[in-house]
């Protein structure tokens, strides 16, 4: 009972680090490079519900909070590529990571120096709240964590899968110059697949805060090991980030249970080299080989 | 600028480009040397900070600049060279044998990784230089014979050729001694430049496909390269230790490793003068910041002590840069001190970068 207990809790953690890790591939896949500071953009998503819905700050309704939250990052995903990254467009790999992790560190002075560095939780309609399956007693947010990231999940592929927009995005991911041939604003999908990603990091930031309670510095350790998860899933697929999220979330609270605690800690980091060292393209591998 | 006429094939290779160029870095290392009797202890002290991490920096620069593979793991090497090196000598190894020793050491666990990670490329590797950072936090922890545990070792003073060096006690001997070293690795590092082993590197570096026409050994020059950068990274990290007297496992955090690849790229990968620049801002940033928020103070206005403003101004710089002026600083100097040498010739587009297109590394 115990057991199941634990995977319940992992399952929801693991959901989350694959919602992050959902928002790497997606930013993968559109420009083959990586946003290491998706962390921190989680981070100041749930920052900014949490200035939105908590009584003692504008107090809105809990989705109308999400909903401005969600938009907000949307516009901020979009404008930041569309102002300060597509200028880097097409140098080195290098060149993005590096953007990326200075950005990091700017979000995460402009959040402490806004909402200060204490720990923060978010108040949502289901805090605290527990219900009983059989003989488990399960959190409500749990529960909420794991229905909604399979409701995200569904969305994201049917809008991928049927819309306009989501198969341009699949082609300007595959091939841009292709893409750019068949009529394809390739820059303009690519600051749109930003956007995108901002709200799926602003849903995990939200869902991450009525877990427990957020602090600016944690969009570093979260960033990293979200971006275990997806490079174990494989960075160019979305399936497996997801599926590379749960396994890490499942993962962390059965090692710390039965191995000591250092070993724990950087299971989820030792899985990843170990990933990396013997399948490098990941679990659910999208590429083979590269080409000249 | 004057044009120089070559009149030996030894001229295409030399170190320095006429008798102008060695002068100027003669004056260089005169007034390095002269430095100490000008400035205060604190200041010579601030010095020794920017050879050490100088040092660093071009550990880091040998493999991102100019062999172009990406770590975002290398503060686990200086952890490999400073651990290393107080634990010998607090075994009573004296202290030339003990730096040697975490050289090596630092060196040799280079080229065992080497071999598995660096079958990775771009981003890839730098995720796994990252796990390694990470791993090797923890590791600092666990290996408490060696590393002291939690709490850590304190480098011992140094003797040397009956002197006695401490940071606090003789900063000025201390910085002679970083000085000394730093200027022998700069020596070696552009001499290996020259040599077939290091145009291998840049060869890797521009293209692997064209490096193995050529007939470059690519695993071996990777290897090598690596093995070589952490052998200076793991160098500077023993100086390091006893810079900071003070050594345990939050003294190598992932961040310092995030830190030293962001200080070879403010000073302009692929050249040695980057990894000095790099430093130099590293060490002065946070100075520079506490002056002006005193200065600021003294003329009536309050600003509060926002934590990690160093590390966020330092990041506008690189963002900064990266859009503007991807060679770093030393791409700056390198257009000032031709306009300045081409007064008034200098034109607009002359830096100008070429085109380039986004390189896929999915089949599909």
């Amino acid at each position: 009972m115990d057991t199941l207990q634990l995977l319940i809790s992992g399952i929801a953690n693991g959901c989350i680090y694959g919602l992050i890790a959902l928002g790497f591939v997606l930013i993968y896949k559109a420009s083959e490079s990586v946003n290491f500071a998706q962390g921190d953009m989680m981070i100041l998503g749930a920052f900014l519900a949490i200035a939105l819905i908590n009584t003692n700050q504008a107090d809105l309704p809990f989705l109308l909070g999400l909903a401005i939250a969600g938009i907000s990052l949307g516009v901020f995903g979009y404008l930041l590529d569309a102002l300060l990254l597509r200028r880097v467009f097409g140098q080195p790999q290098l060149t993005m990571v590096v953007l990326t992790i200075a950005l990091g560190f700017v979000l995460r002075f402009i959040i402490g120096a806004i909402w200060g560095h204490d720990p923060v939780g978010l108040e949502t309609p289901m805090s605290g709240q527990r219900m009983s399956v059989g003989a488990l007693t399960i959190p409500v947010v749990d529960a909420v964590i794991i229905v909604a990231t399979v409701f995200l999940v569904a969305i994201l592929w049917l809008f991928f899968a049927r819309t306009r927009l989501g198969l341009a995005m699949q082609a300007s991911s595959q091939n841009q110059m292709a893409a750019y041939y068949m009529g394809i604003p390739v820059k303009r999908v690519v600051s749109l697949v930003w956007a995108l990603s901002g709200i799926v990091a602003a849903i995990a930031g939200v869902l991450f805060a009525a877990k427990g309670a957020v602090e600016p510095a944690a969009g570093l350790v979260f960033g990293i090991k979200a971006f275990a998860a997806a490079v174990i899933g494989g960075l160019g697929s979305l399936p497996g980030a997801l599926a590379g999220g749960l396994l890490i979330g499942v993962m962390e609270p059965f090692a710390a249970r039965h191995l000591p605690s250092h070993v724990a800690q950087v299971s989820p980091y030792a899985l990843m080299l170990l990933v990396l060292i013997l399948r490098p393209s990941g679990l659910f591998a999208q590429a083979r080989q590269k080409k000249v | 600028m004057k044009p120089r006429f070559k009149t030996s094939y030894d001229a295409d290779i030399d170190r320095f480009q006429g008798r102008w160029h060695r002068a100027q870095y003669l004056i260089l290392v005169a007034l390095a040397l002269l430095a100490p009797w000008v400035l205060g202890s604190y200041y010579v002290g601030e010095l020794s900070s920017v050879l050490v991490w100088s040092l660093a920096g071009m550990g880091v620069m040998l493999l991102v600049g100019h062999t172009g593979q990406v770590s975002l793991g290398h503060a686990a090497f200086m952890a490999i060279g400073a651990f290393t090196h107080l634990a010998l000598m607090l075994r009573g190894w004296p202290f030339l044998p003990a730096l040697l020793a975490a050289t090596l050491a630092s060196g040799i666990s280079g080229a065992l990784l080497a071999r598995p990670i660096l079958r990775l490329s771009g981003i890839y590797l730098a995720i796994a230089t990252l796990a390694l950072g990470i791993l090797v936090e923890d590791l600092a922890i666990v290996a408490e014979p060696v590393t002291g545990g939690v709490r850590g070792l304190v480098a011992p003073p140094i003797e040397l050729f009956g002197f006695t060096i401490d940071r606090h006690g003789t900063p000025v001997a201390f910085y002679y001694l970083c000085l000394s070293i730093v200027i022998l690795v700069t020596l070696a590092y552009a001499n290996l430049l020259r040599s077939p082993t290091g145009r291998a590197f840049i060869a890797v570096r521009d293209s692997e496909i064209s490096a193995k026409a050529l007939g470059v050994n690519i695993p071996r020059t990777k290897t090598l390269a690596f093995a070589l950068s952490c052998a200076i990274t793991g160098l500077a990290g023993a100086l390091y230790a006893h810079l900071v007297q003070a050594v345990n496992f939050e003294s190598f955090l992932v961040i310092i490793s995030i830190a030293l690849l962001l200080q070879v790229i403010v000073g302009g990968l692929g050249s040695i003068h980057g990894a000095f620049f790099g430093a130099i801002i590293i060490v002065v940033l946070p100075q520079g910041i506490s002056i002006g928020r005193d200065l600021l103070g003294d003329i009536g206005i309050r600003v509060a002590a926002f934590p990690g403003l160093d590390m966020a101004v330092f990041a506008m710089i690189i963002i900064a840069l990266m859009v503007l002026e991807p060679r770093g600083l030393y791409g700056v100097w390198l257009r000032v001190r031709t306009w300045l040498e081409l007064f008034p010739l200098y034109r607009k587009g002359m830096f100008r970068r070429a085109r380039s297109y986004l390189k896929t590394e999915r089949l599909k």
